[in-house]
């Protein structure tokens, strides 16, 4: 029943206006992610990135005005959350919640079980879920902690990149997972996302600051502005701004008027 | 599976079916004097308890109907049967082979012979007011344990139970345990002698099946010197539209150096008033814990206390309360310092649901010069959807300076944040709720043994299915 385009894209965004509440935040975006490639939208406080990353998994408190966002041919706009999990979609939170009293791994076996519409048995989950842990170098002991519970900024994002890894999503959004990490766990972020990357999986990294594209080699840097991309280019376009600051593409697109 | 006698309207509730028990005695409703004089003949007792029953009478008739707590008006105390006596009586030597088929069938379907087959060390079930089937399994017997219903434990022991029975709980109390004293009819007798630590739990099942039946079920538990026990209680009905009443009395003594644990998994149908009085002592050195868990019932109004009366005893409650449309769960805990050097730590959390209403209400007393006591008191509430209510009363009397009193109280919504952030990682927002649920009665689940989690799981479960829709 679903609309659908015929071209071999993973994501398309076409035309994307929206905000949260009743504000609204994003002017019109236009974004395609093919599988095995990875995008970077970068973007001062405020320019609508963390609205994209929201309205794309699917806040229910934020909102689309108009536009449609396809994954693998398949229309969004209308699906929960959960179902567009089950599509693929994967987000890495910048403040991901705290669910005390549900251990992690009892927590990853229910979303893998969900996502990948399987019934694996807790043996054997476990024993695939070590290996995950023993990929990303996490202590076994994170399994069995409360979900988010009292993690420190750097665990967090680092629970963020197993679920990921438990997941496999065909498509990872990463919402500033740079943010408020010391360099060393960005390396461990920036790391793991290299090791889940395959040539089936599109990544759309969102991030403030350049710093993490260091690690990830990005094949398309976007600058988002007034909930608008103001500016397309390859990896050359993140060191321009970490030399020269957002002023420049503020003046240049005549953002200051 | 058919079932014809379930009533359509609970489709939820799946303890809501009846049998068609043919009953020996069943009383007229209302409640007299003569009643009471024929209850205690009919038990054969001795002289003393029905003058304790008489006590409880005129206590009762004098006594005013609470006004606090909650909603009371609808109880109309001429409708209801005080007493039911099932056409079965008990042999000394049975085995669950003996249970006549349609009782045998009412507990297989609560589940008790299979609970029994596995592991528990005893079994006693309670249906409406007589105890039916109760059993100790030969080893804790040989060690002196004893584990009757109240009736059997009276005609057995009749010194053991007149030393305790009232001492903490005397009829005058209030309006409530009056009525149980007047009335009482079953619950469970239990003595563990010095030194014996019964490693596994004693259960007791207890079931409302008549309509209009009152419940008053009285428990003694005494843990002599150094001695171990944990006993478990659970509790269901059939659906009826009338309303029920049920009115225990527990009353558990620690002695010196006694472990005491009783655990309550309440689960009456949405019609019955769940009015009980439980009270503990604890002697010196001794440690009483109660674990109560009230997610059935119209009302619950039930604040199980100890008495902390020797030093360096020890008291522990954990009050937990799920409540769903039209139910008002009143619950919490009291600890009396009365000795120096005594600790508590009461742990209240609830869930409403939306149209649910829970209450915690507490005291903590310290008595003046009971030096260096120390009470830690955490409630935590939950609530989902715009209509659940949750309130809170801590009373505290500290007339001690040395007295260390903490106390932490949280009230949260369900996150639309956390419901989105499981969301995301493919979990439905049913299955959502119920993590969030289930992660919330975590530490509680963890003091159940193993079946006992597996149940409280499905019950929590289908109190979520008929709120979350």
């Amino acid at each position: 029943m679903s609309k659908t385009t015929n071209n071999g894209n993973l994501l398309e965004i076409k035309g994307l206006t929206g905000g949260v509440e009743d504000a609204e935040i994003l002017r019109g975006i236009d974004l395609t992610v093919g599988g095995g490639e990875l995008h970077a939208i970068m973007g001062p406080n405020g320019s609508g990135k963390s609205t994209l990353a929201n309205i794309l998994m699917g806040n229910p408190r934020y909102h689309i005005s108009d536009g449609e966002i396809y994954f693998h041919g398949e229309l969004l706009n209308e699906l929960d959350p959960d179902e567009r999990a089950r599509l693929g979609l994967f987000l890495a939170f910048q403040y991901p919640s705290e669910i005390p009293g549900v251990s992690m791994d009892k927590f990853l076996r229910d979303a893998y079980n969900s996502v990948k519409r399987d019934s694996v048995s807790v043996g054997k989950f476990a024993k695939m879920l070590r290996k995950k842990m023993d990929d990303l170098e996490m202590d076994e002991s994170f399994a069995s902690r409360y979900l988010n519970e009292g993690f420190s900024g750097g665990e967090k994002k680092r629970s963020e990149m197993l679920q990921m890894a438990v997941l496999e999503p065909r498509l990872a959004v990463l919402d500033e997972t740079d943010s408020g990490l010391d360099i060393d766990a960005l390396k461990v972020v920036a790391e793991s996302v290299n090791k889940l990357k395959n040539p089936e999986m599109g990544v759309l990294v969102i991030t403030h600051y350049q710093r993490i594209l260091q690690y990830l080699n990005p094949d398309y840097v976007y600058i988002m502005l007034d909930g608008r991309i103001v500016e397309k280019g390859g990896p050359e376009l993140a060191e321009k701004l970490e030399d020269k600051g957002y002023d420049w593409i503020r003046e240049k697109v005549g953002l200051d008027e | 599976m058919s079932d014809t006698q379930l009533k359509p309207a609970n489709q939820d509730y799946e303890y809501g079916w009846h049998s068609e028990h043919r009953y020996k005695f069943k009383a007229p409703p209302g409640l007299t004097e003569d009643l009471i004089v024929d209850i205690s003949k009919r038990k054969e007792e001795p002289e003393w308890m029905l003058e304790k029953r008489l006590e409880g009478f005129r206590e009762f008739m004098k006594k005013p109907m609470p006004t606090w707590g909650g909603d009371l008006s609808d109880i109309d105390f001429n409708e209801i049967i005080y007493y039911l006596q099932p056409d079965y009586q008990k042999n000394k030597n049975q085995t669950w082979d003996d249970v006549p088929d349609d009782l045998k069938e009412t507990f297989e379907r609560i589940g008790i012979p299979e609970a029994e087959r596995k592991f528990l060390a005893g079994v006693s079930n309670q249906f409406d007011s007589e105890s039916v089937y109760s059993k100790l399994k030969g080893a804790w017997e040989k060690k002196g344990v004893l584990f009757y219903d109240m009736d059997t434990g009276l005609k057995e022991h009749p010194e053991l139970v007149q030393e305790y029975f009232g001492t903490l709980i005397p009829a005058s109390d209030n309006k409530f345990a009056a009525l149980n004293t007047a009335v009482w009819s079953g619950g469970s007798f239990i003595y563990v002698p010095p030194g014996v630590k019964v490693g596994l739990p004693l259960q007791a099942y207890f079931r409302i099946n008549a309509e209009n039946a009152g419940q008053f079920e009285r428990t003694l538990i005494v843990v002599d010197k150094d001695a171990e026990v944990h006993y478990i209680e659970g509790c269901t009905s059939p659906s009826y539209s009338t309303n029920a009443l049920h009115a225990a009395v527990v009353e558990l003594i620690a002695h010196e150096g006694a472990t005491l644990r009783y655990t309550t998994l309440q689960n009456w149908y949405s019609s019955v008033y769940n009015l009980v009085t439980k009270r503990s002592k604890a002697e010196k050195n001794a440690r009483v814990e109660w674990i109560d868990y009230n997610g059935g019932s119209k009302l619950t109004m039930k604040y199980p206390s100890v008495y902390l009366v020797g030093e360096g005893a020890h008291a522990e409650i954990v009050s937990i309360a799920t409540a769903n449309e039209n139910q008002h769960q009143d619950t919490g805990g009291k600890a009396i310092h009365a000795a120096p050097n005594t600790t508590s730590k009461v742990t209240a959390k609830s869930i409403s649901f939306d149209g649910g209403r829970t209450s915690y209400r507490g005291l903590i007393k310290v008595y003046p010069g009971m030096e260096n006591c120390k009470s830690d008191i955490e409630c935590d509430a939950l609530m989902m959807g715009s209509r659940a209510e949750s309130d809170t009363y801590p009373y505290m009397e500290i007339e001690d300076d040395t007295a260390q009193i903490e106390h932490e109280a949280t009230v949260s919504k369900i996150g639309e944040e956390q419901l989105f952030y499981l969301m995301s990682r493919g979990l439905t927002e049913e299955q959502a709720k119920r993590m969030i649920v289930h992660g919330f009665l975590d530490e509680f689940e963890r003091t159940l043994p193993m079946e006992y989690a597996v149940e409280f799981n499905r019950l929590v479960d289908l109190q979520m299915e008929g709120s979350v829709g």
